[in-house]
């Protein structure tokens, strides 16, 4: 069984932001108005933290994309009432946006603030009603989502290599962050397969993840000199 | 009818006198509350129409008012059951005029906390997931199971005692004979039915308890189960219940003052209870500050990074206005005021309950949202700021528990009429007797 795992490289990362922009749309992300956004009502599947450090005028930024991490022992799902996240055997974190309560205290548990709410009724652009996903369902008013890791994608090469009968190839399941990077600073792949790109990145001498003293396992992998 | 006219002349005559006479201070007041719950009720149909984005909750501040008066109406609530039960429990003679109060209070608060949740869903739709696809191995659930047990314990608990007072109502006749009838359950006051009467009261009591205990450590679980600094503490289930507790006996206090006032109870709510209640107040606030300074100083001192900045959030940072404004009232106020004799009259008494109720609901605030305020990231601070659907809610709590108060007041009484009429007849013979079974055995010369 795979267990699909992300690395981002920090120090190929520009900041840009591609890999938020794909996401919202190729995730169906409603896309919140100015003032609602003020309020912190904004969602992002993929997130981006800046920090600064230092005086100035010498100021370091350090930019980190944030995705949900996928841990292999999810906070979120521990203490949800209804069941309405799940973490599946390929150890992808999901979220059932049929059965969610809306009680958001999956939020409240995640360590890394992964997790959105819809405090509204989506409330759609001109145009972009005319372009969703056709692959992602639409998330109604009250419940919480979060990064799927583009799970539809995986349907699809699933499908692909049944056809074919063969294993899915490294490389070939790949989430919208990834596909949009620019600085090709996101990998993702199957941590389990040793021959995987994913998995040597993992090892790599710069490799961390965020407060693994937590011990809840996350799935996503940074690359850093500096360490964040 | 010979046994009517009997009751007509009863000495605890003001004590039904609310049940047939109504004035005009009640109808105002009445008015007013109902205005208020008919605002907090539009309120509501807005934010379901146009979701929670009405609430100045936000990301990644995911809980706000309606979560801090959940935590804070169920701590009210174990003002009545437990106090009483354990007054029982200890064969306090001067419970008498105080139970029956205690226990209305545990009601009608248990039923505005226990909805509070339901407010706070996004899908208030899909509540019966709880139940069809339930989890019980989320403290959510725990919650929803102690509530449930409480709040079916703690109503039996009201109606049992409330028995032979209904009857005493139904005999004297007047309105709602069907009502008084019914609820009554053919209680005459024969030897029988005292017998049972008062093992039922006895088992329930017992088990109230340990059931009250349960259900605000199980709150304090939602809390203490995650991984959040500031959340994730040992203490939270005793600290939760102590605080509960001595909100419980303020709110209590407060009521019983005004209650006396309202319906000139001053010769049954005598001094001597409520400088009793006080004292009981003064150890409760001793406690719950013993709990505050062990659950900070233990975060303060190990100084881990994410626990101290939220500590400071609390001392110095924003929410340090209501940090120490809690601890001005739910210690110095009231350990001021009631120990010295001087200001623990019924005046001093009532403030100093008024300012641990403040007090303890601050203390519910400062809980719930610096935590999330102050996320693990390092993502920008959150801001909270509860809008006019917030207070408008939090003032129709407060309105469905006074009108609730002075609906029951008008149909049942509100002080234990059989109890006083024991404790003229029976406790004082009882108790006699059992100080000289203190006593040093008599021997004989």
């Amino acid at each position: 069984m795979p267990k699909w795992a992300m690395v981002i490289d920090l120090d190929k990362c520009t900041g840009c932001g591609a890999c938020m922009a794909a996401c919202n749309m190729e995730n169906n992300v409603a896309i919140v108005a100015p003032k609602e956004a003020q309020e912190g009502h904004v969602m992002f599947w993929m997130d981006m933290i800046t920090s600064y450090e230092g005086e100035y005028p010498n100021i370091e930024v350090k930019r980190m994309p944030k995705p949900c991490y996928h841990c292999d022992d999810p906070p979120c799902i521990k203490v949800c009432p209804v069941g309405a996240t799940f973490r599946n055997e390929e150890g992808l974190v999901g979220q059932v946006y049929m059965r969610c309560i809306g009680c958001r205290y999956c939020m409240a548990a995640c360590p890394f603030t992964a997790k959105v709410y819809n405090w509204g009724e989506p409330q759609w652009i001109d145009g972009a009603t005319t372009c969703f996903n056709p692959d992602v369902s639409r998330r109604m008013v009250g419940v919480v989502e979060k990064c799927s890791f583009c799970a539809h994608r995986l349907i699809k090469v699933k499908e692909d290599a049944d056809q074919e009968e063969r294993a899915i190839r490294d490389g070939e399941y790949v989430p919208a962050c990834m596909e949009n990077c620019p600085a090709d600073a996101i990998y993702f792949g199957d941590i389990e397969d040793r021959q995987s790109m994913v998995h040597k990145l993992s090892r790599n001498y710069r490799a961390f993840r965020v407060m693994e003293d937590l011990g809840v396992e996350p799935k996503l992998y940074y690359l850093s000199k500096r360490k964040a | 009818m010979d046994r009517n006219a009997e009751h007509y002349i009863d000495q605890d005559e003001p004590l039904y006198r609310p049940l047939y006479q109504t004035g005009k201070g009640f109808y105002i007041t009445a008015g007013i509350l109902v205005l208020v719950i008919i605002w907090a009720a539009y309120m509501y149909f807005n934010q379901i129409r146009y979701g929670l984005a009405v609430t100045g909750m936000n990301q990644p501040v995911t809980w706000g008012f309606y979560i801090v008066n959940f935590v804070f109406f169920i701590g009210i609530s174990h003002a009545g059951t437990l106090i009483s039960a354990i007054l029982r429990l200890s064969k306090a003679e001067w419970r008498r005029p105080i139970t029956r109060m205690a226990e209305v209070i545990t009601a009608i608060v248990l039923a505005i906390g226990g909805l509070h949740p339901i407010i706070d869903l996004g899908r208030p739709d899909r509540m019966l997931n709880l139940f069809e696809s339930g989890r019980l191995q989320s403290p959510l659930l725990w919650d929803v199971t102690s509530i449930t047990a409480y709040f079916t314990a703690s109503t039996v608990y009201l109606y049992i005692p409330m028995i032979p007072d209904i009857a005493k109502v139904r005999d004297r006749g007047g309105k709602l004979q069907w009502l008084y009838a019914f609820m009554a359950w053919g209680y005459q006051g024969t030897e029988h039915q005292k017998k049972v009467l008062n093992r039922a009261i006895n088992i329930l009591m017992v088990m109230v308890i340990p059931i009250a205990v349960s259900v605000h450590t199980v709150i304090s679980y939602i809390f203490s189960m995650t991984l959040q600094p500031g959340w994730h503490s040992t203490i939270f289930g005793p600290y939760f219940v102590v605080g509960a507790i001595f909100s419980g006996i303020a709110a209590l206090l407060i009521v019983m003052i005004a209650f006396r006032k309202a319906y000139h109870l001053e010769r049954y709510l005598r001094e001597i209870h409520f400088q009793y209640l006080a004292t009981l107040l003064l150890i409760m606030s001793i406690i719950w500050f013993y709990f505050t300074f062990s659950e900070y100083l233990t975060g303060a001192f190990g100084a881990e990074p994410h626990e101290m900045q939220i500590i400071m959030y609390k001392f110095t940072g924003p929410f340090a206005v209501f940090f120490w404004g809690m601890v001005l009232c739910n210690f110095v106020i009231p350990v001021i005021l009631l120990s010295f004799k001087r200001f623990k009259t019924i005046g001093g008494i009532l403030i100093a309950s008024c300012a641990v109720v403040v007090g303890m609901w601050l203390e519910r605030l400062i809980i719930v949202v610096p935590s999330l305020a102050n996320p693990r990231m390092d993502i920008p601070f959150g801001i909270y700021i509860p809008t006019v659907t917030e207070w408008a809610l939090f003032a129709g709590g407060i309105a469905v528990f006074i009108l609730g108060y002075m609906v029951f007041s008008k149909f049942f009484p509100i002080i234990s009429i059989w109890e006083i009429e024991e404790g003229r007849t029976e406790g004082l013979k009882e108790v006699e007797e059992r100080i000289h079974s203190y006593l040093p055995a008599q021997t004989n010369p």
